[in-house]
């Protein structure tokens, strides 16, 4: 039988940094479509250059999806006792250090920042930092993505 | 894009207290699904009445993700530069039911809480409702202005 307590043992982890995510347009574009993102920067390139960006700009909530890539390395290990099921999102914070853009090659480093359970409540919190990698290597702090997670115990 | 930039608003002219404007976020089964597909959160309690039910819930709820996001449209398109929103955080305090068939509405409502005129940052605070109750709480944008 599966844990249903998330493990206190977890907090303060760090995992390593997961392979690129390499944003696309159309994907910007689907993204800004599916949550109402009319701004012609989502969109058209010539728009976003006016802007003074290099090619199209993610919308603001859009390191969700390379951010919840990584958290899936946790939430979805099942010795972390995270029952899905159980789960309610409490809280999220992003934090831009620059926009996203369309050609950017995101590196995601995962940090479970803690895990509290009082009662039948865990709250757990994970950051992510998110990183543009360069052909080169060098990594660039692009977003910091914070998540809160509620999990309700058996008796909840 | 001169339009936008003329539309955009100057920090020297941005008060506490001013309502940026407003906006009606209008959720049904097939956004859901669409926002499902774009950020690749499957979770079927946003697509399964069922599942969603089996788990205790009313029925299908919207993704607090896609409300969110939803939400902070009101702010680019405000500031004139996608990019300038710089932080966003928010609480989220109450599921969105999203009937099948119909609409769930999301009012959303953006006021200037802070201006700091040395960083050329405002906070602009979002009060989010549908059916008459929050359902996001403390949502805060920062933005970056000229």
């Amino acid at each position: 039988m599966a844990n249903t307590v998330p493990d206190p043992g977890f907090a303060g982890r760090e995992y390593p940094a997961t392979s690129p995510y390499s944003v696309g347009r159309e994907k910007i574009r689907e993204f800004a479509s599916a949550v109402g993102a009319a701004h012609p920067a989502h969109h058209d390139s010539v728009a976003a250059r006016g802007l003074g960006y290099p090619d199209l700009v993610a919308p603001a909530t859009f390191a969700v999806v390379v951010a919840q890539r990584a958290e899936a390395q946790y939430v979805q290990d099942p010795a972390a006792g995270i029952d899905f099921s159980r789960v309610v999102h409490a809280d999220e914070r992003f934090t831009h250090h620059r926009p996203i853009v369309a050609g950017d090659e995101l590196v995601t480093v995962l940090h479970v920042d803690s895990v509290a359970t009082r009662g039948v409540l865990s709250l757990v919190t994970t950051r992510c930092e998110i990183f543009a990698e360069s052909a080169d290597g060098t990594r660039e702090p692009v977003s910091t993505v914070t998540s809160t997670l509620a999990v309700r115990g058996e008796d909840a | 894009m001169s339009a936008q930039e003329t539309a955009a608003p100057r920090l020297a002219d941005v008060a506490v207290g001013d309502v940026i404007g407003t906006r009606t976020v209008e959720l049904d089964r097939s956004r859901l699904v669409r926002y499902a597909g774009a950020s690749g959160d499957f979770n079927p309690i946003h697509w399964n009445d069922s599942f969603a039910e089996g788990v205790g819930l009313p029925g299908v709820i919207a993704h607090g993700m896609l409300t969110m996001g939803s939400a902070v449209g009101l702010v680019e398109d405000w500031a004139g530069d996608p990019g300038a929103v710089v932080e966003y955080r928010t609480r989220f305090t109450r599921t969105v039911p999203v009937p099948n068939p119909g609409t769930a509405l999301v009012e959303v409502t953006g006021t200037v809480a802070a201006v700091d005129a040395e960083a050329g940052r405002v906070r602009v605070d979002l009060t989010v409702t549908s059916d008459g109750q929050a359902v996001l709480g403390r949502a805060q944008v920062l933005v970056r202005l000229a």
